[in-house]
This record gives C-alpha cells, structure tokens and sequence, in this order.
C-alpha cells in the first residue's frame, strides 16, 4: 500500500514528507527529479516512475507534485484516485491548495495525513467525516482556541463513520433547509480547419449543495433521462433504483459535493454553439504574416455566449503581433508563444473580428507546426445536451426544503485545427 | 497566527529552547512546542534527541496533544528503541479506554512502531481489539495485523492473529470485512502460496455483500479479492458477473477499472452465445470512455489498461474511436497511448478517419509524438491491407515536406510496408532517393539502404548510391554497416558484372579493418559464400523473405492472457507479468484466466504435433512405471494410496522415504540421500548430508541441470555450519518452477549438482509427478464430460492398480491430499467410477477415470490425454 508521500513544488524543492510504514529517505525522489527534468513540462511527468526498489506514484496539481512511494503491487488507479482526494481535502480545509497554505497549516495536514491513511490502507477520506476529526481553521475557532486552549481535534468518534451511510453525520439541524443542484455541462470538441466536428461529446457533472436537517431522503428525476446512459455516482446513490427506474434516490452527504457525472457521446446530440473562421498566412518574402479572426453563434439555442475567450498557440518563428480587434483585447505573449482574444459576450449583431500582421524572426524557414486554437466559453441556463431535471422529492422529514436547479454550459477541451499556413506572394 | 511561526529560530539553538518548553508545566505551552517539534520533523529536520521530554507529553487527556505525540513516536521509535518502550504503558492503558477512538488510536499507532520490544507487548492489545465490541476497533485492529506481520510475520503466525483475521471476513460490519480483506491481501503477497485467502462460493457471497455497502477504497479491497477466484460453473460465475457490475458506475476509477477486471476474467467462464455474455460486452465500453474523461495521470493508467483490453477483446470498444483521437494539450504520456490504442482499434471502416488523424499529429510541435504518428501511419499500412496504398500516398506527403526528422521516420516504415507488400510500391523508391542527404539517424539510413539493396535491379544508379555511403563507413554505426554490406552483396548478386570492385572492397573493410566480430562474421561468410557458390549465395542471400504481420506488435497471447488477470495493477501499466518486477513477491503465481478456454484447446489436440507427444507421455508413461514398484519413480498413483493410517481424511501430499542418491564412495565421502515433498503448494526437495571423509565439509552449494518441467531451486541451500566428519544434516531446499525447460529421458528425470569446499559432484534422481499436480486442478464439472468425449482414444491409457483395499470415498480423499481432485462419481454395476482430474504446474490437465469394483484390490484407471491449456515453455 502506499508507504509514504513527499510534496515537492515547482522549483524542486520538497517541503513536506509524510510516512506511513517505516522511513524511506527522500533520496528516492531524485528518480522523480530526473524524469521532472527529462519531461521539460511539468505536465509530462509520468504519472508512474520505476526505481530500483519503489515505485513513485505522482499527480501535479496547483503547481505542487503529490509524489508518493510505494513498494509492493498496488493498483496504481487507487494511489491517484487517493493523492487527488488529499490534494481536495486540503483545498477544502485551506481555501486554496498551495505550497503557502500547506506550510502554513503543517501541524493540521500533517494530522490530515495521519487520518487519511493508516499503514498505507485509507481511513477516513469523506470531507464530513474529516471534518469531526479535524475541525478546519478558521480565525474565529483559533482565536478561541488560543484564549480557551481548547483544541481541533474532535473527541468523539465521528458519527458516519460506522454506518451504512458514512458519507452523512448524524444529527444535522439547520434553520434554513435548502437543495440546490447545479447542472454543468463541458463541450469537447476537436473541430477540423473548416469548422466540421471530428470529434465531440459531452461531460457533465450535477454538484449539489444540500443543507437539510435530519435523515433527508431525496428522489431526483429528468425529464429526458434517456439521454443519460454512461453515468457515474457518487456512493449514495442507490443504483438499483436507477436501473430500474431511471430515478436518481439517495441520502445526500452534508453540504457541496458531486452527485453524479454522465458523459454524452452519440455526436448528434452535442450542438457546437460557435464558429470560427480563421486565415492566417504567410508572405513568402519578407518576415510577416496576416491573420484574422472571426467568431459567430451556430447553435446556441437562443441564449447568450458569454466569457468567450480564443487561444491561439502560434509557432515558434513569430516575434509579435500588431492586431485590432472589434470588440475585447487581445495580448500575445512572445515568450509562450501565445495569442490570447478575450472577447466577453457575443453580440449576434455585430460579430467580433481581429486582425493585422504578424511579425516572423528575419530569414526563418516556414513552420512547421500547424497551430491550434482553443475555445473557452460559457453559456448561463443552458445544458447543452438539453438535459431537463423534472422534480425532486423528499421523504423521511417533515418541513419543506427550498429547492433550486441552475443550468450551466461551458467548453471544455473545445479546439480547432488550423489551416496550413497559407504562402503568399508579396505583391511588387 | 499560521503553523509557520513553528519554523522560527532563535540564535540560542531550537533543540534547547524546545526542550525547556516541552517541560513546561504549562500545557499550552506544552502543546505548542510538541506541535514545533512536529513542524521541525515534517520538513525533514532531525528532532529525535527530544525523544525523552515528548514521550512525557503522552499521558493526557488532551486527545490532539496525544495524537501529535503519536505521530512523533512513530517517527522516532525506531532509532531509540529503549526510550520507546516508557511509551507502552500508556498504550496498553489506552486500549482498555472507553472511548472506542482512544484505544482504535492506541492499537494504531502501537503498530506503527517498529520496534520488537513493543511487538511484544502488542500481542495482548490487538487480540482484545480484534474481539473488540465496536467495529471501528476492530477495522482498525484488522489492519494493525497486517503491519506487525510486516515487523515479524512469525509472531503473528505463532499468537494465531492470521486465523482471527480470517474469522473477521464473516464481520457483521462491511468496513471490517473490507479492512480484513486488504490485510490479508497484503500479507498473502508476502507468502503467495500460503492460501490466506480460501475463497469458496460462502465467503464469496459475504464479500459480495460486504462490497455494496462497504466505502470506495474497501471496493476496491474486495474486488481485487474476487478476481482470484475461481468459480466452479458458468452460472455462479454469472451471478457474481451481475452483482459487481453496479460498480461500473461508480465515481471512483480505481473501483471501475477494478470492476472491470473481474469481469473481464470472469466472462471467459460464460458461453459466448448466452444474452448476457452480449449485454455484458455493450455495459464494459461506457465506463472504459468515461476513464478517459478524467485527469491525464488516471486516463494515462486506464489507457494502458485499454491497451490490454483492445487486444483481448477488441469487440467492446471498435465503436469508440473517437475518444482516443489526440488533444493538442494532452500530457505527451496520454497521446502516445491514444496514438497505440487507435492502431489497434483500425479497421477497414474507420481507416479513413484514422489516417486523416494521423496526418494532422504529424504536423505537430512534439518531435517525439510527430515521430510516432509518423510511424502509427505505417502501422495502419501494415494492418489494413485495404489502407496502405492511402498510407504510402500520405507518406510521401510528409516526405514532401521536408521536415528532417520526419522524412527519416517515413522511410523507416516504409521499407517496413516493402516488406510486407513487396513489388507493390516501389514507384515510389525514386522520391525517397531524393532524400538520401538528407539522412542522420542510423536507423533511417540503415532502411534506406536496405531498400536500395533489395530493389537494386530496379534502381539505376544503386551502385553509386551505396557506393556513396561506403566512403564513410567505418564512421557508420553497426546497423548501418551490417546493412551496407548485406545490400552490396545483393547488389553484386544481381548485377555481378559491374559491382565487382564495390563488393570485393565492402568485404575487405568488413573483415579486414573492422573490430566488430558480428561484421566479420558476417563478412566471412558472405566471402566463402561468394567464393565457393554463388548460385547457394543467390539462394541464401535473395532468398523470399517471410513477410511481416501487425502481430509483432501484439503482446503474446499467454502474456497477454495473465496481464488480463492483473488490470488495475502495475503490471498492466508496464505490460509485463508481476514476477518480472515487482520486488518482495517471491515467486508470485501466475493467475490464468479461467475456463473456457480449455474448451477450445481440447480440439486442438487433434492436431498435436511432435510436442504434444511429450506432454502426451506424462501421465500414462508415468503412473504405470509405479505400479511395478519402481522405486525410482516414488510416488505415482500406486504410491499415493500406500500411505498408512488409512482412515478418512485427506492426509496431505504423500513423501516417499528419502533415498540413497549420491554414494560417498563416488564423492569423496559426502553422502546426499533425499526425496521430494509438496507443503503447502511449494515444492521441496528434502535432503540429508553426510559427511564420510575425515575432513570438515563448507560451503555447500546447489544446481539443476535443465529440466523437463523447469524445477530450479528457489534459494541458496541453506547448510549454515561447517559439516563435521560423521555428522548428518537435514536440509530442506525449496523450489521453483521458474527454471529453464528441457524435454528429459524420462520426463521426470533431475539432473543435480552439488558444490562443496572439496569438490563438485552430480548425480540424477527421479521425482514424483504428483509433485507437479497443483492445488488449484479441479476441473470444471460442467465441462468434463464433453472434455472428456473430445478427447480421441488414441490419447488414452489403461492400467491397473493392484492391492488397494479402500473404498472409493477414502481413496478419493486419498488423492485429494496430492491435489487429484474427484469431479464426479458414478456407481454402475456395483463399480464405482472417479473421473478425477489433475492439473501440472506447467498448465497440462490431465483427465482420469478410475474404476473400483467393491472387494476388488485391484482398480482400474484410463487415463485419456490431457488438455492442452498452455503451450510447454520448451519449445
């Protein structure tokens, strides 16, 4: 199982080490340190490294590398599926999860850690349960605690953690009893030069945030929930009920979480709301290039585009870019290489446009590389795949909930291909 | 205030400031500095010498007071043994605690202590905790059995916690279950035979329970659990098929793939025309997609996993290519896995699709990824033969366009696609002749040249173009030179008349100023070829090339079919068996996937070549030599009854008296006596040592010859004092099947060296063949009788065994101790009929019917042939 875990930031530097079984000198790290440096980007660390004697096991998230180190045959998916829970955990305890926080917190992840995993074997990783034992800090609590000397560890044994429901604790009152669910909807799409879908599906999630008191037994239904039928639960769904009657019935965990993610294949249900029309080009003398963007709706069912942003990685060989956009600011960074159009909400009456020229370095061959154009975007009250929530119902308690669906759908990993560079004579 | 203020320093040295406040009397004071200390060791600073003031700190009410100071021991412990040990009252105390969280903690922490004088005082503890009332001691108590088997396996097998942790899978609460499952996962990896984990269709039915409700990570505990047993019928192996499939749903990816795997193993059991075996097929592919949907370091393992599973079963996924098409800001990790899967997953149907793919990769910005596209290209070329003139046409497309490394790239798999389509393409040798200045890897220019030599009679100038890299040869790599002279001779062979000159000046560089002995050699040959016979060099040289097939680049079935039983693992991430490299598995066992497979080799046996003749001999030619009493043989059938006792139960595997193998008057006065035994599923040869010289024997060490079923041994022998004259020692030497193979006379024949400070000796002894039946060789019920109809009669023998007075029940216990497994009985006319069947190591089944006529001594056994279900490693 896993035996130990070293955090190590950007620069190198390893600032925290945590061990479950004996310990394993942090030397181990310097096969991670090797294929860091062989990968040049962080992301291309593999996730798996073979030692002579261990295995590291890494995940890179927020700048900080979660390496951990184990030793016999373990599931590989089961040391990543847990490094992204610790990463969460902290996140939710601290705000944020970055090299700051975790050094400033050391003594609470540190007892984080301890409670996570015993002898490399998960303990508790459920936020609830987490949270009795370990309360979060706040400015208020440690202020109490240092005039009080109280503590933040919980005495008790937490609640969840023995029933058959351990993602919920017992005991839950609130004032105001409320469910929200959020439908969000991610588009990704490769998109060939001229605009025609090669590929596109849908990967949507449904995070809720349920505040209600007691032993709340909720039932969730679509409208259309065939359009639903490559589905991931969270543990508290009750899958026998899905299967059976396409209903979504579970005890809901205290407070935000996933409820289920789904994923939508069959292309002809993805709609791509946007077009781009692109031409960049080349002149065969001399060292410039043109460029020109344009942007329009396709089929975004009525609502606005908003958030619109375009990214264009241009190759190597281009110095800078004089451009003039109709509508938002561009920037291109000469460094990375990228061109960035934050265009903002878009107007159907008046598409936005950006071009001018582009400088090469003088004497540079054409490039090789096709560029490629990536889309952010996000359109409010929408799910893109039109899935509908029906109605949601409770049983077990008494008093009436407020109720709330919101409807999102944003571009996920949403690129185009680009043309080959087009060559052009200069005119005389 | 935030925990770093824990990290200052002041000028007077950290270590004394601590101590003096770790003494406090105050106890906030107290905790801050313990929660300094903490701080300290987290970032790797040594703080072990305050090890006497924190254990002070430990008795107190202040459960995160304690808890820090629990961390700190387990830290620290191990480098002051003799301090750790203040700490154990207070353990001992805290386990009788009330609160159920002080004495989990307690029992914990204990365990994470490696200290031997603390294991000692653990014993008492952890057997209470195991029985304790509240189910998150004794989850918590389950797991701490691991962790000191971990420290000392022995004092968990003397103070019987193995068999305690076996109750506690029968645990009314799932979570205990789940955690004594993983325990003894953990531990039976250490002791793979030890058969921990005795799964049956009782305990199966409780995991499958325990798996709804038990959390994410205990799903994934008893999953992997499931999918090392075996079920008896293709309908339990259904029923446990429906009941893990929810879990494909569920969010946690390591409990998918887990899933996954069961049901991949567990569907070979299924008839393929059965509905479910279909439906089955149509739920696996969604969850694979959604893998792909997660982060890159979750989509990079599953990818690898899919890998595997493409190969298998290519039918679950052939409509998903889409999902593995490449995004420009994947990791480079995850595109060079999509890039394999899509090879894999081509087909007429979708090739256009995929060629278009491919051609846009290759315009990318990474060089190692272009590369692989490039190539991915030929592949496709190479598998749908309907593609490869679109491959070529695309090829030459990149090759158009100058960009070095991928020109070099497009010429390597071309003169693969020669290979595999000769006389198709070569219209395209001018363009690539363009290229060749422009040629820098060896590689590259090794195809090149290959190409110019295989089509020399086609290509005008081809003396010129080698003749042109032969003025840089001796700066050429290997492969370049080996390539160079290989194609001049071609060359010569066609063209004779006026490539003289070059061969006779290839040949002298080769074999003349070279140092590389492969060169030589290589140039020698062509040189006496050429000079003795040029019409047997055209013969060797021009010879018809076998053509290549998209197979080499599949894993190889046998391999293939164990990765199968290990997704989810590392070793489904590197593609090889877990023996190869996981350390600390001492012999792992190979895990096959079950049944039906055999089913499908049985008729293959019809068509038996010369191996299956020695697999053929195995059984019959063995059992009957027993029966004469030849000594040598020990142990066939007739021996195996001979046990004494004789009354009910399997008594275990049966151990011939050892035997005089090594007279002391042919080794210079050592005597070695031994036989064989089978504990436990590990094969052990035990011997007796006799020292008859007058001198004190040493370092003694031992060796197999190859053999027919790869015995080797599986350690050093282990003869640790020096052997006086007249002394005798026993040793017990383990082995294992890992060995080289070689087919003996007779089959069952061990070739032996010893080594002692004297001399080394050799002598042959014979082993039993039920030393290789192995534990796990029932056959399945449901397919016996048609197995055994299929198998033609020509592979059958007969023989009596004389003189046995059981009946067949204690009979069939009898051989159950050697691992000869009664299928079914049937009583006709008073005679008794076993049908039994026998699995060797090596995967042979051996199927058997043994008659017993009531009051007869003497039984009856065919033994037809054996099913083929691997292929013998000899060949």
């Amino acid at each position: 199982m896993i035996h130990s875990l070293f955090l190590i930031n950007n620069a190198g530097d390893l600032f925290l080490e945590k061990h479950w079984k004996s310990v394993i000198s942090r030397s181990v790290c310097d096969y991670f340190f090797e294929a860091r440096e062989k990968a040049v980007e962080p992301d291309n660390v593999p996730p798996v490294i073979r030692t002579p004697h261990h295995y590291l096991i890494n995940i890179y998230r927020e700048k900080i590398f979660f390496v951990s180190v184990i030793q016999t045959e373990v599931p590989p998916l089961f040391v990543i599926e847990f490094l992204h829970r610790v990463a969460e955990t902290f996140q939710d305890y601290f705000g944020e999860c970055s090299e700051t926080t975790i050094k400033d917190n050391v003594v609470i992840v540190y007892e984080l850690l301890e409670e996570m995993l015993d002898n490399g074997f998960p303990l508790a990783t459920e936020s609830n349960i987490l949270k009795e034992l370990i309360r979060p800090p706040t400015i208020l609590r440690s202020m109490v605690n240092t005039i009080t000397g109280s503590s933040n560890v919980g005495e008790t044994l937490p609640t969840g953690q023995l029933s058959n429901i351990p993602w919920r604790r017992a005991g839950v009152k609130y004032t105001n009893n409320e469910a929200y669910f959020d439908v969000v909807e991610e588009i990704d799409a490769i998109l060939d030069k001229s605009g025609t879908t090669v590929f596109a599906e849908i990967q949507g999630v449904i995070d809720a945030c349920v505040k209600l008191s007691g032993m709340p037994d909720l039932t969730l239904s679509f409208m259309n929930p065939r359009l639903l039928d490559d589905v991931s639960f969270h543990p508290c769904v009750r899958y026998k009920r899905w299967e059976s009657e396409r209903v979504i019935s579970f005890i809901p965990p205290d407070g935000n979480f996933q409820l289920m993610s789904y994923h939508i294949s069959a292309q002809n249900l993805v709609a791509i709301p946007i077009y781009v029309k692109q031409n960049i080009s080349f002149f065969e003398t001399g060292s410039s290039g043109r460029l020109d963007i344009a942007v329009g709706p396709k089929q975004t069912m009525g609502k606005t585009v908003e958030c619109l942003v375009v990214t264009v990685h241009m190759p190597k060989v281009v110095l800078s870019a004089n451009l003039s956009a109709t509508q938002g600011t561009y920037n291109y960074d000469p460094v990375t290489k990228i061109l960035l159009w934050d265009i903002g909400k878009l107007n159907p009456q008046k598409l936005p446009n950006l071009k001018g020229s582009l400088s090469l370095q003088s004497g540079a061959p054409k490039p090789e590389e096709n560029p490629s154009l990536n889309i952010d975007l996000k359109i409010q009250q929408l799910a893109i795949s039109g899935l509908k929530v029906n109605r949601l119902d409770m049983y077990g308690e008494k008093y009436k909930p407020f109720k709330g669906v919101k409807y999102v759908t944003k571009a996920g990993k949403f690129q185009q291909r680009l043309s080959e560079w087009l060559l052009v004579h200069t005119e005389v | 205030m935030t925990d770093s203020k824990y990290f200052t320093t002041t000028k007077k040295g950290e270590i004394f400031e601590l101590k003096a406040e770790l003494n406090s009397d105050k106890k906030e004071k107290k905790k801050e500095a313990v929660k300094k200390v903490i701080a300290s060791m987290t970032v790797g600073k040594d703080v072990s010498a305050l090890f006497p003031d924190v254990v002070n700190c430990m008795q107190t009410d202040n459960l995160e007071l304690k808890k820090l100071v629990y961390l700190y021991l387990m830290n620290y412990a191990k480098s002051q043994p003799d301090m750790a040990i203040m700490a154990v009252n207070t353990f001992v105390k805290d386990c009788e605690d009330p609160n159920p969280l002080i004495r989990a903690l307690a029992v914990r922490t204990m365990g994470c202590i490696r200290v031997d004088k603390i294991t000692e005082y653990l014993c008492e503890p952890l057997r209470k905790c195991l029985k304790d009332e509240d189910p998150y001691v004794r989850k918590t108590a389950a797991v701490c059995v691991a962790k000191l088997h971990d420290i000392n396996a022995q004092l968990v097998e003397d103070q019987g916690f193995l068999d305690t942790l076996k109750d506690l899978i029968s645990d009314s609460n799932p979570m205990v279950v789940a955690n004594a499952v993983a325990a003894l996962s953990e531990i039976a990896e250490s002791h793979p035979n030890s058969n921990l984990l005795d799964l049956n269709p009782q305990t199966i039915n409780k995991l499958l329970t325990a798996l709804n409700e038990c959390t994410e990570w205990g799903q994934i505990f008893i999953l992997d659990c499931l999918a090392n047993y075996m079920p008896c019928d293709d309908r339990e192996s259904q029923s446990i098929c429906e009941r893990v499939t929810p879990r494909l749903s569920h969010a946690n990816s390591a409990v998918v793939l887990s899933a996954v795997k069961v049901l991949m193993k567990f569907m070979e059991m299924l008839p393929k025309d059965l509905d479910y075996y279909g439906t089955l097929l149509k739920k696996l592919a969604p969850p694979l997609v959604t893998l792909l949907s997660a982060e890159a370091e979750l989509q990079y393992v599953a990818l690898r996993n899919i890998n595997l599973i493409v190969q298998k079963r290519p039918e679950i996924l052939k409509h998903e290519m889409k999902v593995f098409f490449v995004k420009y800001n994947d990791p480079i990790y995850v595109k060079l896995e999509k890039l394999d899967i899509m090879i894999r997953l081509a087909s007429q149907a979708n090739i256009a699709q995929v060629l278009a793919e491919l051609k846009e990769y290759a315009t990318e910005v990474d060089v190692d990824f272009v590369r692989k596209a490039v190539r991915a290209i030929g592949r496709c070329a190479i598998k749908v033969e309907q593609s490869a003139e679109r491959c070529v046409s695309t090829l030459l497309d990149l090759i158009q366009t100058k960009v070095n490394y991928v020109v070099q790239e497009a010429i390597v798999v071309i003169k693969d696609i020669f290979r595999k389509y000769p006389n198709k393409y070569e219209s395209v040798i001018a363009t690539l002749c363009e290229n060749l200045d422009s040629l820098d890897e060896p590689e590259a220019r090794a195809a090149m040249i290959w190409i110019v030599g295989e089509y020399a009679e086609r290509i005008d100038n081809a003396d010129e173009l080698l003749e042109s890299f032969l003025e840089g040869f001796h700066d050429e790599s290997a492969q370049v030179q080996l390539q160079l002279l290989t194609a001049i001779v071609k060359l010569f062979l066609k063209k004779p008349t006026e490539t003289q000159e070059l061969v006779q000046q290839v040949l002298s560089l080769a074999t003349q100023d070279s140092d590389n002995p492969d060169l030589r050699d290589r140039g020698y040959i062509y040189w006496r070829l050429l000079s003795t016979d040029p019409v047997a060099a055209k013969e060797v040289v021009l010879a018809e090339k076998p053509l290549i097939s998209e197979e080499t680049d599949l894993i190889e079935p046998t391999l293939l079919e164990e990765l199968i039983c290990h997704i989810g693992t590392l070793a489904s991430v590197y593609h090889k068996p877990p023996s190869a490299f996981v350390e600390g598995s001492r012999g792992v066992q190979h895990k096959r996937l079950p049944a039906r497979a055999v089913i499908t080799l049985v008729k293959r046996t019809g068509l038996s070549g010369s191996n299956m003749g020695a697999g053929l001999g195995v059984a019959p030619a063995a059992m009957p030599a027993s029966l004469g009493g030849a000594p040598a043989v020990g142990g066939g059938l007739g021996d195996l009854f001979d046990l004494g006792g004789g009354v009910g139960m399997p008594t275990g595997s049966y151990v011939a008296p050892k035997t005089v193998w090594l007279l002391a008057i042919k080794a210079k006065g050592l005597e070695i006596s031994g036989t064989f035994a089978r504990r436990g599923g590990i094969i052990q040869m035990d011997l007796s040592l006799t020292n008859k010289a007058m001198s004190v024997m040493t370092d003694f060490a031992v060796q197999f010859n190859r053999n027919s079923f790869g015995l080797a041994p599986a350690g050093p022998m282990q003869v640790l004092t020096p052997l006086s004259p007249n002394q005798t020692i026993d040793v017990s030497l383990p082995l294992s099947m890992s060995g080289p193979v070689m087919k003996m006379e007779p089959l069952n024949n061990l070739q032996v060296a010893v080594k002692n400070n004297i001399d080394v000796f050799y002598f042959s002894c014979q082993y039993p063949l039920s030393l290789l039946f192995v534990e796990d060789g029932r056959f399945y019920r449901q397919v016996f009788l048609a197995t055994w109809k299929d198998i033609p009669n020509d592979s059958e023998a007969q023989f009596q065994i004389k003189d046995i007075h059981l009946n067949s029940d204690v009979a069939s216990n009898k051989l159950q101790g050697s691992n000869i497994f009664t299928i079914a009985k049937r009583t006709v006319e008073g005679q008794d009929m076993l049908y039994q069947s026998i699995k060797l190591t090596n995967g042979i089944w051996v199927l058997a019917e043994m008659r017993i006529q009531t009051g007869n001594p003497n039984y009856t056994c065919t033994v037809p042939r054996i099913v083929y279900a691997s292929l013998l490693h000899s060949q």
